[in-house]
Protein backbone atom coordinates (compact mmCIF):
# COMPACT_ATOMS: atom_id res chain seq x y z
CA UNK A 1 0.00 0.00 0.00
CA UNK A 2 1.11 3.36 -0.91
CA UNK A 3 0.06 6.23 1.00
CA UNK A 4 -0.13 9.88 -0.75
CA UNK A 5 -1.70 12.91 0.64
CA UNK A 6 -4.19 15.07 -1.46
CA UNK A 7 -4.95 18.76 -0.15
CA UNK A 8 -4.21 17.50 3.03
CA UNK A 9 -6.26 14.65 3.22
CA UNK A 10 -4.15 11.09 3.57
CA UNK A 11 -5.41 8.30 1.67
CA UNK A 12 -3.48 4.98 1.15
CA UNK A 13 -4.06 3.13 -2.22
CA UNK A 14 -2.92 0.22 -3.84
CA UNK A 15 0.41 0.35 -6.16
CA UNK A 16 -0.47 0.89 -9.84
CA UNK A 17 -2.94 3.34 -8.88
CA UNK A 18 -3.32 7.02 -10.37
CA UNK A 19 -3.74 10.25 -8.75
CA UNK A 20 -6.59 10.79 -10.40
CA UNK A 21 -8.31 7.72 -9.08
CA UNK A 22 -6.91 7.90 -5.52
CA UNK A 23 -9.02 11.35 -5.24
CA UNK A 24 -11.65 9.70 -6.45
CA UNK A 25 -11.19 6.95 -3.72
CA UNK A 26 -11.72 10.24 -1.22
CA UNK A 27 -14.37 11.84 -3.21
CA UNK A 28 -15.93 15.32 -2.63
CA UNK A 29 -14.44 18.47 -4.41
CA UNK A 30 -10.79 17.90 -4.33
CA UNK A 31 -11.45 14.98 -7.48
CA UNK A 32 -9.86 16.77 -10.12
CA UNK A 33 -12.47 16.80 -13.36
CA UNK A 34 -11.71 14.75 -16.40
CA UNK A 35 -12.81 15.49 -20.11
CA UNK A 36 -11.09 12.60 -21.52
CA UNK A 37 -10.43 10.01 -18.83
CA UNK A 38 -13.06 7.42 -18.54
CA UNK A 39 -12.33 4.59 -15.89
CA UNK A 40 -13.94 1.34 -18.04
CA UNK A 41 -11.80 2.39 -21.08
CA UNK A 42 -8.16 1.17 -20.62
CA UNK A 43 -5.40 3.41 -22.24
CA UNK A 44 -7.79 6.46 -21.77
CA UNK A 45 -6.43 10.26 -20.66
CA UNK A 46 -3.41 12.35 -20.91
CA UNK A 47 -5.25 14.00 -23.66
CA UNK A 48 -6.93 17.26 -21.89
CA UNK A 49 -5.37 18.12 -19.64
CA UNK A 50 -7.91 19.45 -17.30
CA UNK A 51 -6.60 16.87 -14.61
CA UNK A 52 -3.53 18.80 -13.85
CA UNK A 53 -2.55 18.81 -10.36
CA UNK A 54 0.61 19.65 -8.80
CA UNK A 55 3.03 17.28 -6.65
CA UNK A 56 4.83 19.26 -3.89
CA UNK A 57 6.59 16.09 -3.09
CA UNK A 58 7.61 13.54 -5.50
CA UNK A 59 7.44 10.41 -2.76
CA UNK A 60 9.34 10.02 0.46
CA UNK A 61 13.05 9.25 -1.21
CA UNK A 62 13.09 12.16 -3.40
CA UNK A 63 11.09 15.18 -1.74
CA UNK A 64 11.55 17.59 -4.68
CA UNK A 65 8.74 18.83 -6.36
CA UNK A 66 7.85 18.36 -9.93
CA UNK A 67 8.21 21.66 -11.96
CA UNK A 68 5.49 21.10 -14.27
CA UNK A 69 2.21 20.24 -12.99
CA UNK A 70 1.56 16.73 -14.51
CA UNK A 71 -2.09 15.05 -15.55
CA UNK A 72 -3.34 13.06 -12.42
CA UNK A 73 -5.15 10.69 -14.86
CA UNK A 74 -1.84 9.33 -15.80
CA UNK A 75 0.42 9.47 -13.01
CA UNK A 76 0.95 7.18 -10.82
CA UNK A 77 1.07 7.39 -6.96
CA UNK A 78 4.19 6.42 -5.27
CA UNK A 79 4.61 6.30 -1.40
CA UNK A 80 4.55 9.72 0.13
CA UNK A 81 3.57 11.47 -2.48
CA UNK A 82 2.14 15.22 -1.81
CA UNK A 83 -0.50 16.32 -4.39
CA UNK A 84 -1.96 19.61 -4.29
CA UNK A 85 -5.22 20.19 -6.30
CA UNK A 86 -7.81 22.86 -5.44
CA UNK A 87 -5.62 24.12 -2.66
CA UNK A 88 -2.71 25.22 -5.52
CA UNK A 89 -3.40 28.55 -6.89
CA UNK A 90 -1.20 27.67 -9.71
CA UNK A 91 -3.48 24.90 -10.66
CA UNK A 92 -6.91 26.44 -10.53
CA UNK A 93 -5.00 29.44 -12.47
CA UNK A 94 -3.78 26.64 -15.45
CA UNK A 95 -7.26 24.89 -15.20
CA UNK A 96 -9.20 28.35 -16.30
CA UNK A 97 -6.50 28.33 -18.95
CA UNK A 98 -7.26 24.96 -20.29
CA UNK A 99 -10.80 25.85 -20.08
CA UNK A 100 -10.42 28.82 -22.24
CA UNK A 101 -8.27 26.22 -24.64
CA UNK A 102 -10.68 24.11 -25.15
CA UNK A 103 -13.59 26.30 -25.82
CA UNK A 104 -11.34 27.83 -28.75
CA UNK A 105 -13.29 26.01 -31.08
CA UNK A 106 -16.12 25.15 -29.36
CA UNK A 107 -19.07 26.74 -31.22
CA UNK A 108 -21.48 27.67 -27.83
CA UNK A 109 -24.38 26.50 -29.23
CA UNK A 110 -25.43 25.16 -26.03
CA UNK A 111 -28.95 26.50 -26.45
CA UNK A 112 -29.39 24.11 -30.10
CA UNK A 113 -27.02 20.87 -28.31
CA UNK A 114 -29.01 18.14 -26.74
CA UNK A 115 -26.24 17.66 -24.64
CA UNK A 116 -27.18 21.13 -22.73
CA UNK A 117 -27.56 20.16 -19.09
CA UNK A 118 -25.45 17.18 -18.77
CA UNK A 119 -22.24 18.05 -20.74
CA UNK A 120 -19.05 17.74 -18.96
CA UNK A 121 -17.87 20.80 -20.97
CA UNK A 122 -20.55 23.10 -19.54
CA UNK A 123 -19.84 21.71 -15.98
CA UNK A 124 -16.22 22.91 -16.36
CA UNK A 125 -16.45 25.58 -17.63
CA UNK A 126 -19.42 26.91 -15.07
CA UNK A 127 -16.73 26.14 -12.80
CA UNK A 128 -12.93 27.26 -14.79
CA UNK A 129 -14.14 29.46 -17.09
CA UNK A 130 -14.06 32.71 -18.22
CA UNK A 131 -17.43 34.84 -18.24
CA UNK A 132 -16.68 35.77 -21.94
CA UNK A 133 -14.67 34.60 -24.77
CA UNK A 134 -11.29 36.34 -25.87
CA UNK A 135 -10.72 34.83 -29.47
CA UNK A 136 -11.57 36.52 -32.45
CA UNK A 137 -10.39 34.69 -34.95
CA UNK A 138 -12.57 32.62 -36.88
CA UNK A 139 -13.37 29.11 -35.16
CA UNK A 140 -13.04 26.16 -37.13
CA UNK A 141 -16.26 24.83 -38.87
CA UNK A 142 -17.39 21.55 -39.98
CA UNK A 143 -21.02 20.44 -41.52
CA UNK A 144 -22.90 17.87 -39.02
CA UNK A 145 -23.06 14.68 -40.60
CA UNK A 146 -24.73 11.29 -39.62
CA UNK A 147 -22.53 8.42 -38.67
CA UNK A 148 -24.78 5.40 -38.97
CA UNK A 149 -28.53 5.53 -38.86
CA UNK A 150 -28.96 6.67 -35.19
CA UNK A 151 -25.79 8.86 -34.38
CA UNK A 152 -25.49 12.52 -35.28
CA UNK A 153 -21.69 13.88 -34.86
CA UNK A 154 -21.25 17.90 -34.44
CA UNK A 155 -17.60 17.61 -34.96
CA UNK A 156 -17.60 21.56 -33.92
CA UNK A 157 -18.27 20.76 -30.73
CA UNK A 158 -15.72 17.87 -30.72
CA UNK A 159 -12.89 18.50 -27.93
CA UNK A 160 -10.82 15.25 -28.95
CA UNK A 161 -10.62 13.11 -26.54
CA UNK A 162 -10.91 10.01 -28.02
CA UNK A 163 -13.12 8.20 -25.61
CA UNK A 164 -15.47 6.81 -28.54
CA UNK A 165 -12.14 5.77 -30.68
CA UNK A 166 -11.20 3.83 -27.26
CA UNK A 167 -15.28 2.63 -26.85
CA UNK A 168 -14.78 1.54 -30.43
CA UNK A 169 -11.66 -0.42 -30.08
CA UNK A 170 -12.44 -2.26 -26.53
CA UNK A 171 -16.11 -2.20 -26.64
CA UNK A 172 -17.50 -2.52 -30.01
CA UNK A 173 -14.52 -5.07 -31.65
CA UNK A 174 -14.33 -3.75 -35.05
CA UNK A 175 -13.83 0.24 -35.29
CA UNK A 176 -15.39 1.97 -38.11
CA UNK A 177 -14.46 5.21 -37.10
CA UNK A 178 -10.78 7.64 -35.75
CA UNK A 179 -9.71 10.40 -36.16
CA UNK A 180 -8.41 11.81 -39.16
CA UNK A 181 -5.57 14.44 -40.03
CA UNK A 182 -3.72 16.48 -37.30
CA UNK A 183 -3.85 19.22 -34.84
CA UNK A 184 -5.99 21.96 -35.56
CA UNK A 185 -7.65 19.97 -38.65
CA UNK A 186 -8.38 16.82 -36.57
CA UNK A 187 -11.84 15.61 -36.59
CA UNK A 188 -13.90 12.28 -36.04
CA UNK A 189 -14.79 10.98 -38.84
CA UNK A 190 -15.55 7.38 -40.59
CA UNK A 191 -13.35 5.52 -42.61
CA UNK A 192 -16.71 4.87 -44.75
CA UNK A 193 -19.33 7.66 -44.38
CA UNK A 194 -22.41 5.37 -42.77
CA UNK A 195 -20.64 2.98 -41.68
CA UNK A 196 -21.15 2.61 -37.52
CA UNK A 197 -23.32 -0.42 -37.25
CA UNK A 198 -22.48 -2.72 -34.12
CA UNK A 199 -24.64 -3.36 -31.50
CA UNK A 200 -22.96 -1.61 -29.17
CA UNK A 201 -21.76 1.67 -31.42
CA UNK A 202 -24.48 3.47 -29.59
CA UNK A 203 -22.51 3.50 -26.16
CA UNK A 204 -19.97 6.01 -28.50
CA UNK A 205 -23.22 8.96 -27.13
CA UNK A 206 -22.81 7.89 -23.87
CA UNK A 207 -18.92 8.38 -23.65
CA UNK A 208 -18.65 11.65 -25.62
CA UNK A 209 -18.38 14.09 -22.75
CA UNK A 210 -19.49 17.14 -25.08
CA UNK A 211 -22.57 16.83 -27.44
CA UNK A 212 -20.32 15.62 -30.63
CA UNK A 213 -22.04 12.42 -30.73
CA UNK A 214 -26.03 12.73 -30.15
CA UNK A 215 -28.52 10.40 -30.36
CA UNK A 216 -30.57 10.75 -33.75
CA UNK A 217 -33.30 9.48 -31.92
CA UNK A 218 -33.43 12.07 -29.59
CA UNK A 219 -32.73 15.18 -31.63
CA UNK A 220 -34.16 18.40 -30.41
CA UNK A 221 -37.16 16.08 -28.72
CA UNK A 222 -36.73 18.07 -25.23
CA UNK A 223 -34.52 19.56 -22.64
CA UNK A 224 -32.39 17.20 -20.91
CA UNK A 225 -34.02 19.17 -17.95
CA UNK A 226 -37.46 18.37 -18.45
CA UNK A 227 -37.46 14.20 -19.52
CA UNK A 228 -37.79 12.60 -15.96
CA UNK A 229 -34.91 9.80 -15.66
CA UNK A 230 -35.74 6.65 -14.58
CA UNK A 231 -33.79 3.26 -13.79
CA UNK A 232 -35.38 0.00 -15.48
CA UNK A 233 -34.26 -3.05 -16.83
CA UNK A 234 -35.35 -5.74 -19.42
CA UNK A 235 -34.16 -9.06 -20.30
CA UNK A 236 -31.46 -8.68 -23.41
CA UNK A 237 -29.61 -11.42 -24.43
CA UNK A 238 -26.83 -8.95 -25.61
CA UNK A 239 -26.41 -6.32 -22.67
CA UNK A 240 -27.56 -6.60 -19.01
CA UNK A 241 -30.68 -4.79 -20.13
CA UNK A 242 -30.34 -1.70 -17.19
CA UNK A 243 -30.51 1.34 -18.20
CA UNK A 244 -31.71 4.57 -17.54
CA UNK A 245 -34.95 5.80 -18.96
CA UNK A 246 -35.58 9.72 -19.91
CA UNK A 247 -39.44 9.78 -19.64
CA UNK A 248 -41.14 12.61 -20.49
CA UNK A 249 -45.37 11.62 -19.27
CA UNK A 250 -45.39 8.10 -20.17
CA UNK A 251 -43.01 8.65 -23.01
CA UNK A 252 -39.65 7.42 -23.58
CA UNK A 253 -37.79 9.86 -25.18
CA UNK A 254 -33.86 7.97 -24.63
CA UNK A 255 -32.60 5.44 -22.92
CA UNK A 256 -29.17 5.62 -21.86
CA UNK A 257 -26.78 3.65 -19.77
CA UNK A 258 -26.65 4.42 -16.12
CA UNK A 259 -24.36 7.80 -15.42
CA UNK A 260 -22.61 7.66 -12.15
CA UNK A 261 -21.61 10.71 -10.42
CA UNK A 262 -18.19 10.94 -12.74
CA UNK A 263 -20.54 10.52 -15.29
CA UNK A 264 -19.50 7.72 -16.51
CA UNK A 265 -21.79 4.49 -17.38
CA UNK A 266 -21.89 2.19 -15.09
CA UNK A 267 -22.68 -0.68 -17.90
CA UNK A 268 -22.30 -0.41 -21.53
CA UNK A 269 -25.86 -1.47 -23.08
CA UNK A 270 -26.51 -2.39 -26.52
CA UNK A 271 -27.99 -0.25 -29.47
CA UNK A 272 -31.50 -2.39 -29.22
CA UNK A 273 -31.75 -1.21 -25.88
CA UNK A 274 -30.86 2.27 -26.76
CA UNK A 275 -32.77 2.42 -30.07
CA UNK A 276 -35.69 0.57 -30.47
CA UNK A 277 -37.19 0.16 -27.32
CA UNK A 278 -38.97 3.25 -26.96
CA UNK A 279 -42.04 2.11 -25.17
CA UNK A 280 -42.89 1.82 -21.50
CA UNK A 281 -43.96 -1.79 -21.87
CA UNK A 282 -40.71 -2.78 -23.10
CA UNK A 283 -39.49 -1.57 -19.93
CA UNK A 284 -40.03 -2.35 -15.98
CA UNK A 285 -39.39 0.37 -13.84
CA UNK A 286 -37.42 0.43 -10.91
CA UNK A 287 -38.06 4.24 -10.01
CA UNK A 288 -36.63 7.69 -10.20
CA UNK A 289 -32.97 7.98 -10.34
CA UNK A 290 -31.12 10.03 -7.68
CA UNK A 291 -30.38 13.71 -9.50
CA UNK A 292 -27.87 15.84 -7.65
CA UNK A 293 -29.18 18.97 -6.08
CA UNK A 294 -27.24 21.46 -8.05
CA UNK A 295 -27.81 19.80 -11.01
CA UNK A 296 -30.41 21.37 -13.37
CA UNK A 297 -32.13 18.02 -14.11
CA UNK A 298 -33.42 18.50 -10.51
CA UNK A 299 -35.39 21.49 -11.61
CA UNK A 300 -38.72 21.13 -11.03
CA UNK A 301 -38.37 17.71 -10.34
CA UNK A 302 -40.00 17.29 -6.74
CA UNK A 303 -39.19 14.82 -4.36
CA UNK A 304 -41.05 14.04 -1.04
CA UNK A 305 -39.49 14.43 2.43
CA UNK A 306 -40.59 12.77 5.24
CA UNK A 307 -40.74 14.53 8.55
CA UNK A 308 -37.50 13.43 9.93
CA UNK A 309 -35.63 13.45 6.99
CA UNK A 310 -32.58 16.62 6.32
CA UNK A 311 -30.75 17.97 3.84
CA UNK A 312 -27.55 18.09 3.34
CA UNK A 313 -26.72 20.80 1.55
CA UNK A 314 -22.73 19.57 1.52
CA UNK A 315 -23.31 16.86 -0.58
CA UNK A 316 -26.65 17.97 -2.26
CA UNK A 317 -28.82 14.68 -0.58
CA UNK A 318 -31.80 14.05 1.28
CA UNK A 319 -30.87 11.96 3.89
CA UNK A 320 -32.89 9.97 6.37
CA UNK A 321 -32.29 10.65 10.05
CA UNK A 322 -32.33 7.73 12.38
CA UNK B 1 -43.53 41.68 35.06
CA UNK B 2 -41.56 43.21 32.15
CA UNK B 3 -43.95 44.33 28.79
CA UNK B 4 -42.97 42.84 25.30
CA UNK B 5 -43.32 45.73 23.89
CA UNK B 6 -43.76 49.43 24.40
CA UNK B 7 -46.86 49.76 22.05
CA UNK B 8 -48.81 47.76 24.34
CA UNK B 9 -51.88 49.74 26.15
CA UNK B 10 -53.89 49.24 29.02
CA UNK B 11 -57.76 48.76 28.49
CA UNK B 12 -59.60 50.66 30.63
CA UNK B 13 -63.89 50.45 30.71
CA UNK B 14 -64.61 53.86 31.90
CA UNK B 15 -68.17 55.31 31.60
CA UNK B 16 -68.70 57.43 28.72
CA UNK B 17 -69.58 60.95 28.60
CA UNK B 18 -72.77 62.37 27.91
CA UNK B 19 -71.77 64.12 24.66
CA UNK B 20 -69.85 60.69 23.55
CA UNK B 21 -73.13 58.83 24.51
CA UNK B 22 -75.16 61.17 22.05
CA UNK B 23 -72.64 60.19 19.17
CA UNK B 24 -73.20 63.39 17.22
CA UNK B 25 -69.72 65.07 17.64
CA UNK B 26 -68.38 62.09 16.23
CA UNK B 27 -70.59 61.95 13.44
CA UNK B 28 -70.02 65.29 12.67
CA UNK B 29 -66.41 64.79 12.59
CA UNK B 30 -66.35 61.69 10.61
CA UNK B 31 -68.70 63.72 7.89
CA UNK B 32 -66.54 66.66 7.91
CA UNK B 33 -63.94 64.35 6.50
CA UNK B 34 -65.68 62.86 4.29
CA UNK B 35 -66.79 66.30 2.36
CA UNK B 36 -63.26 67.46 2.70
CA UNK B 37 -62.57 64.92 0.14
CA UNK B 38 -64.67 66.08 -2.78
CA UNK B 39 -62.43 69.45 -3.11
CA UNK B 40 -59.24 67.26 -3.00
CA UNK B 41 -57.60 66.22 -6.50
CA UNK B 42 -59.21 62.34 -7.80
CA UNK B 43 -56.82 59.56 -7.67
CA UNK B 44 -58.97 57.31 -9.60
CA UNK B 45 -59.18 57.89 -13.56
CA UNK B 46 -62.16 57.13 -15.47
CA UNK B 47 -61.32 53.85 -17.37
CA UNK B 48 -61.54 53.19 -20.28
CA UNK B 49 -61.95 56.37 -21.87
CA UNK B 50 -59.67 57.87 -19.81
CA UNK B 51 -55.82 56.05 -19.72
CA UNK B 52 -53.15 55.75 -17.50
CA UNK B 53 -49.19 55.96 -19.39
CA UNK B 54 -47.26 52.74 -18.76
CA UNK B 55 -44.17 53.12 -17.17
CA UNK B 56 -41.05 52.57 -20.19
CA UNK B 57 -40.39 48.95 -18.86
CA UNK B 58 -44.00 47.93 -18.04
CA UNK B 59 -43.78 43.87 -18.07
CA UNK B 60 -47.22 43.18 -20.32
CA UNK B 61 -47.60 40.67 -22.88
CA UNK B 62 -44.63 38.66 -24.29
CA UNK B 63 -43.35 39.43 -27.98
CA UNK B 64 -41.36 36.36 -29.82
CA UNK B 65 -38.81 38.97 -31.77
CA UNK B 66 -37.50 38.45 -35.05
CA UNK B 67 -34.05 39.27 -36.17
CA UNK B 68 -33.13 42.10 -38.46
CA UNK B 69 -34.00 39.77 -41.69
CA UNK B 70 -37.08 38.76 -40.32
CA UNK B 71 -36.05 35.16 -39.17
CA UNK B 72 -37.45 34.01 -35.79
CA UNK B 73 -34.65 34.33 -32.92
CA UNK B 74 -36.63 31.69 -30.66
CA UNK B 75 -34.32 28.09 -30.63
CA UNK B 76 -36.66 26.68 -28.09
CA UNK B 77 -34.06 26.19 -26.11
CA UNK B 78 -36.26 25.88 -22.84
CA UNK B 79 -34.59 28.23 -20.70
CA UNK B 80 -37.35 29.98 -20.29
CA UNK B 81 -39.70 26.98 -19.17
CA UNK B 82 -36.87 26.47 -16.97
CA UNK B 83 -36.58 29.92 -15.23
CA UNK B 84 -40.42 30.16 -15.46
CA UNK B 85 -41.49 30.39 -11.34
CA UNK B 86 -45.21 29.38 -12.37
CA UNK B 87 -43.92 26.87 -15.16
CA UNK B 88 -46.56 29.00 -17.83
CA UNK B 89 -44.23 27.93 -20.47
CA UNK B 90 -44.06 25.07 -22.74
CA UNK B 91 -42.08 24.21 -26.17
CA UNK B 92 -41.94 21.66 -28.65
CA UNK B 93 -38.63 21.96 -30.64
CA UNK B 94 -38.31 21.16 -34.52
CA UNK B 95 -35.20 20.90 -36.87
CA UNK B 96 -34.97 23.54 -39.43
CA UNK B 97 -35.02 21.76 -42.69
CA UNK B 98 -33.25 22.83 -46.09
CA UNK B 99 -34.80 25.74 -47.31
CA UNK B 100 -35.64 26.98 -44.69
CA UNK B 101 -33.13 28.91 -43.59
CA UNK B 102 -35.16 32.57 -44.23
CA UNK B 103 -37.60 31.70 -41.39
CA UNK B 104 -35.71 29.92 -38.25
CA UNK B 105 -32.16 31.42 -37.34
CA UNK B 106 -30.69 28.33 -35.72
CA UNK B 107 -31.04 24.90 -37.19
CA UNK B 108 -33.67 24.39 -34.02
CA UNK B 109 -36.54 26.04 -33.52
CA UNK B 110 -39.71 26.08 -31.68
CA UNK B 111 -42.59 24.42 -33.86
CA UNK B 112 -45.04 25.35 -30.53
CA UNK B 113 -43.96 27.66 -27.96
CA UNK B 114 -47.62 28.38 -25.44
CA UNK B 115 -47.56 30.58 -22.48
CA UNK B 116 -50.43 30.25 -20.05
CA UNK B 117 -51.09 33.93 -19.34
CA UNK B 118 -53.63 32.86 -16.34
CA UNK B 119 -50.35 31.16 -14.97
CA UNK B 120 -48.02 33.85 -16.16
CA UNK B 121 -46.82 36.33 -13.35
CA UNK B 122 -45.54 38.82 -15.64
CA UNK B 123 -42.01 38.85 -13.56
CA UNK B 124 -39.58 38.91 -16.65
CA UNK B 125 -37.53 36.18 -15.63
CA UNK B 126 -37.88 34.51 -18.92
CA UNK B 127 -36.67 37.70 -20.50
CA UNK B 128 -33.47 37.73 -18.29
CA UNK B 129 -32.96 33.79 -19.15
CA UNK B 130 -33.16 33.97 -23.09
CA UNK B 131 -29.65 33.48 -24.32
CA UNK B 132 -31.02 34.76 -27.63
CA UNK B 133 -32.93 37.93 -27.05
CA UNK B 134 -36.27 36.32 -28.83
CA UNK B 135 -38.31 36.79 -25.59
CA UNK B 136 -39.30 40.36 -24.62
CA UNK B 137 -42.01 41.45 -22.32
CA UNK B 138 -44.05 44.21 -23.87
CA UNK B 139 -46.51 47.12 -22.58
CA UNK B 140 -49.55 45.54 -23.97
CA UNK B 141 -51.87 43.88 -21.37
CA UNK B 142 -53.57 40.86 -22.27
CA UNK B 143 -57.36 41.06 -22.51
CA UNK B 144 -59.51 39.38 -20.49
CA UNK B 145 -61.69 36.62 -22.03
CA UNK B 146 -64.35 34.20 -20.99
CA UNK B 147 -62.83 31.44 -21.91
CA UNK B 148 -59.73 29.66 -20.49
CA UNK B 149 -58.57 28.16 -24.03
CA UNK B 150 -58.27 31.62 -25.05
CA UNK B 151 -55.41 32.75 -22.82
CA UNK B 152 -53.06 30.26 -23.84
CA UNK B 153 -51.07 31.91 -26.25
CA UNK B 154 -49.45 29.90 -28.95
CA UNK B 155 -46.83 31.58 -31.96
CA UNK B 156 -49.61 32.76 -34.16
CA UNK B 157 -50.27 35.17 -31.13
CA UNK B 158 -46.64 35.87 -29.71
CA UNK B 159 -44.59 35.97 -32.65
CA UNK B 160 -44.30 39.68 -34.44
CA UNK B 161 -45.14 40.17 -37.72
CA UNK B 162 -42.64 41.18 -39.78
CA UNK B 163 -43.98 44.22 -41.57
CA UNK B 164 -44.99 45.47 -37.86
CA UNK B 165 -41.90 45.39 -35.75
CA UNK B 166 -42.20 45.85 -31.87
CA UNK B 167 -39.49 48.54 -30.00
CA UNK B 168 -38.01 46.88 -27.48
CA UNK B 169 -34.90 48.99 -26.91
CA UNK B 170 -36.15 49.75 -23.83
CA UNK B 171 -35.94 47.07 -22.16
CA UNK B 172 -32.98 45.66 -23.32
CA UNK B 173 -30.18 46.76 -20.33
CA UNK B 174 -26.77 48.63 -20.94
CA UNK B 175 -25.17 45.42 -20.45
CA UNK B 176 -27.12 43.43 -23.63
CA UNK B 177 -26.86 46.33 -25.81
CA UNK B 178 -23.03 46.41 -25.14
CA UNK B 179 -23.10 42.58 -25.67
CA UNK B 180 -25.10 43.10 -29.15
CA UNK B 181 -21.89 45.46 -30.24
CA UNK B 182 -19.15 42.45 -30.25
CA UNK B 183 -18.94 40.88 -33.11
CA UNK B 184 -17.06 37.71 -31.91
CA UNK B 185 -20.18 35.83 -31.37
CA UNK B 186 -21.83 34.80 -34.63
CA UNK B 187 -25.26 35.32 -33.79
CA UNK B 188 -24.24 39.38 -33.93
CA UNK B 189 -22.60 38.78 -37.40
Amino acid sequence: MLRLTIDNITVEVEEGTTILNAARKIGGKIVPPAMCYYSKLKGSGGKCRTCLVKIANTSEMDPRPIPKLVPSCSTLVQNGMVVENTISEQVLKERKAITEFLLINHPLDCPVCDQAGECDLQNLSYEHGLEETRYEEERREFAPIDIGEKIKLHMNRCILCYRCVYTAEQIINERVHGVLYRGDKAEISTFVENFVENDFSGNIIDVCPVGALTDRTFRFKSRVWFTNPMDAHRNCEKCSGKVALWMFGDDVYRVTGRKDKYNEVEEFICNECRFEKKKTSDWIIEGPRKINRTSVISQNHYEKLTKQSIINPTEGKTEQQE
Amino acid sequence: MNKLTNKSKLVSDKQMTLSEKLYLPAIFKGMIITFSHLFKKKVTIQYPEQTKEFAEIYRGKHVLKRDDEGRERCTACGLCALACPAEAITMIAAERKKGEEHLYREEKYAATYEINMLRCIFCGLCEEACPKEAIFLTKEIVPSSFERQDFIYGKDKLVESVDNRIDVSKRQTAEVLEFKKNKNFKHNK
